[in-house]
């Protein structure tokens, strides 16, 4: 068994894996990772199962320290992850050496990033999860963010280090400009026509109050028939919730299950990694669209990941030469890969 | 309850099957008699399922099933719910020591409402209370019923931690908080039941459906219980609630 020793936690790093199904008639919020897509991959390039549990970094990177060999792979936003302060690359398998410290340098594009360990982290599974639910203090390392000094246990993995990377083709792009699909309801006809078109033809600012719970919105107010309130009834991820202000709320992974605003729609699964990698600042307009295409994105979504799983495990990287080169007496650093 | 359900879309993944827009025993137990129809076909496609006052919730894997199939499945399933077996809700007891140190709020609502402590315990425990839905946080039951002699406003001052186990009211409300959490009900006693408890089998005692019958014990039984419950020895009363007008 491997260990990995936090010398800094960053911003807030937890331990989340796919989300806890099967607990939300009880009042249990399903948590889990809130870039899904992400996720995935991650485990995929560690050749993990594709739901294990990593850690989810936000905005401001850990610094960890491994006490063992491991493989590991990062993903999702871009914070500038480095090992013994040397640039690595998002989006591929890399080994690292006991003593090795990976650390980030800074934010450059989306704010989460995912870090998989090949074996998976060892914490105690809570209702059939392992993911952090931190106002109910359970799940995940001790129920709570890392903190300075933590000790995880890493998995032992029988996988043998192959480098293995994700063609660009398929790592999305970050915007700040997010174009965000919904499926309206389940309370459409608690707004009028004039809040829906508002809704769907105003751009939203996502505001300071943006958390693992939800995404506050500023921007021009929808308008109900008759009050925001309903009686409270579930909530998915992504749906977005109107309250007698006027402005979208997002409701994210630690969403409460229940709740007792008019939702006016809910984002679609393949467009949940955007909101998730959104900042406070970026805008978001939202287009609607019917259950059926949404129901067939998802399925182009999966049959993406099943095409990113074959072409990274397929590809393996039989040689690599680096290369200094100086053009218009700019230097370039040049790594020439051969795979199979 | 409405004429004709409603089915609503929730994004891609989940529909709502919407009953009525009131907070009734009617629509609610025809909120329990669809889960419970659901759970017995046995749809492999359905993921989970959230119970709330007048609506049901139903997560879905769309990769399985698409929503129109999925919509019909349902809406036969609604029209033969009158020839399917639904059984009887439960009636869940919770010993309950009132008073003192363990409901130090008991005598504002005696004072409230002008009637004497021991008047307080026996409207509070006469009744069956319907959990209409669980949500809030973990465990938490959103109870219907309280007899209105006893309603009692919230606390000026929110206490700022209160026990789990612990019993309160709220304006015409009851409840028991599962957990450790701040709050402003005006405690009147306290359960050693352990509404909540992540390391146990069935992590959550309670059941959106069923219902709750408070039983008023002493100190002695209380600590008799607490022990019990640690030892994993503890035997819940439970009995089937009778169904009106049979």
């Amino acid at each position: 068994m491997g260990k990995i020793k936090i010398i800094s936690p960053g911003f807030l790093t937890t331990v989340q894996d796919k989300g806890r199904y099967g607990y939300q008639q009880f009042g249990v919020p399903a948590s889990g990772v809130m870039d899904n897509f992400a996720h995935r991959i991650a485990n995929i390039l560690v050749e993990n199962h594709e739901l294990e549990a990593v850690l989810e970094v936000t905005m401001l990177g850990p610094q960890i320290e491994f006490h063992s060999v491991e493989i590991i792979s990062i993903t999702g936003g871009d914070l500038s992850p480095r090992i013994n302060g040397k640039e690595v690359s998002m989006c591929r398998s890399i080994k690292v050496n006991k003593g090795d410290v990976l650390s980030f340098a800074g934010m450059k594009s989306g704010c989460r990033s995912y870090i998989a360990f090949s074996g998976g982290i060892e914490v105690p599974v809570i209702m059939e999860s392992k993911s952090t639910y931190m106002k109910g203090r359970f799940g995940g390392y001790e129920g709570r963010n890392l903190k300075v000094g933590d000790l995880l246990n890493i998995a032992q993995s029988e996988t043998v280090f192959k480098e293995r990377i994700v063609p660009d083709k398929y790592i999305p792009k970050y915007n700040n400009e997010l174009d965000v699909r919904v499926v309206l309801g389940p309370q459409t006809e608690y707004f009028t026509d004039k809040g829906i078109e508002t809704f769907l033809s105003n751009e939203y600012k996502v505001t300071n109050e943006c958390d693992r719970m939800g995404f506050r919105l500023d921007g021009a107010e929808i308008e109900h028939v008759d009050g925001a309130d309903i009686i409270s009834d579930g909530i998915g991820f992504g749906a977005i919730q109107i309250p007698g202000h006027g402005k979208p709320i997002i409701m994210m992974a630690d969403r409460q299950t229940t709740g007792g605003y008019t939702k006016i729609g809910n984002v679609i699964s393949a467009d949940l990694y955007k909101i998730a990698q959104a900042k406070p600042g970026d805008k978001i307009k939202f287009k609607g669209i019917s259950v059926e295409e949404a129901q067939d994105i998802l399925k182009e979504e999966e049959e993406k990941i099943s095409s990113i799983k074959k072409e990274c495990l397929s590809k393996e990287i039989i040689s690599s030469k680096k290369y200094f080169l100086k053009i218009n007496g700019k230097s370039y650093n040049v790594k020439v890969e051969e795979v199979k | 309850m409405y004429k004709e359900t409603k089915y609503l879309t929730s994004g891609e993944k989940a529909l709502v099957i919407e009953f009525g827009d009131k907070i009734s025993e009617e629509i609610n137990s025809k909120v329990r008699s669809m889960m419970i129809a659901i759970e017995k076909k046995n749809i492999s496609e359905i993921v989970e399922m959230t119970p709330t006052y007048r609506s049901l919730m139903v997560h879905y894997n769309p990769l399985e099933i698409g929503y129109n199939s999925l919509l019909n499945k349902l809406k036969t399933l609604e029209s033969e719910l009158d020839n399917i077996e639904i059984p009887l809700p439960k009636v869940i007891e919770i010993p309950t020591l009132y008073g003192g140190e363990y409901g130090p709020d008991i005598e504002n609502v005696a004072k409230h409402n002008g009637i004497p402590v021991h008047e307080v315990i026996k409207v509070h425990s006469s009744k069956e209370y319907l959990i209409y839905m669980i949500g809030f946080t973990p465990g938490f039951p959103y109870l219907g019923g309280m007899d209105e002699r006893i309603a009692t406003p919230r606390l000026k001052t929110p206490r700022t931690k209160i026990s789990g186990g612990s019993v309160g009211i709220a304006g015409s409300q009851t409840g028991i908080y599962p957990i450790d959490s701040p709050g402003g009900w005006q405690l009147i006693g306290k359960t050693p039941l352990k509404l909540y408890d992540a390391h146990r089998d069935t992590p959550i005692l309670l059941q959106a459906g069923n219902y709750i019958k408070f039983v008023p014990i002493d100190e002695e039984e209380y600590i008799k219980i607490e022990k019990e419950i640690k030892k994993n020895s503890y035997e819940y009363n439970t009995y089937p609630k009778e169904r009106k007008g049979i």
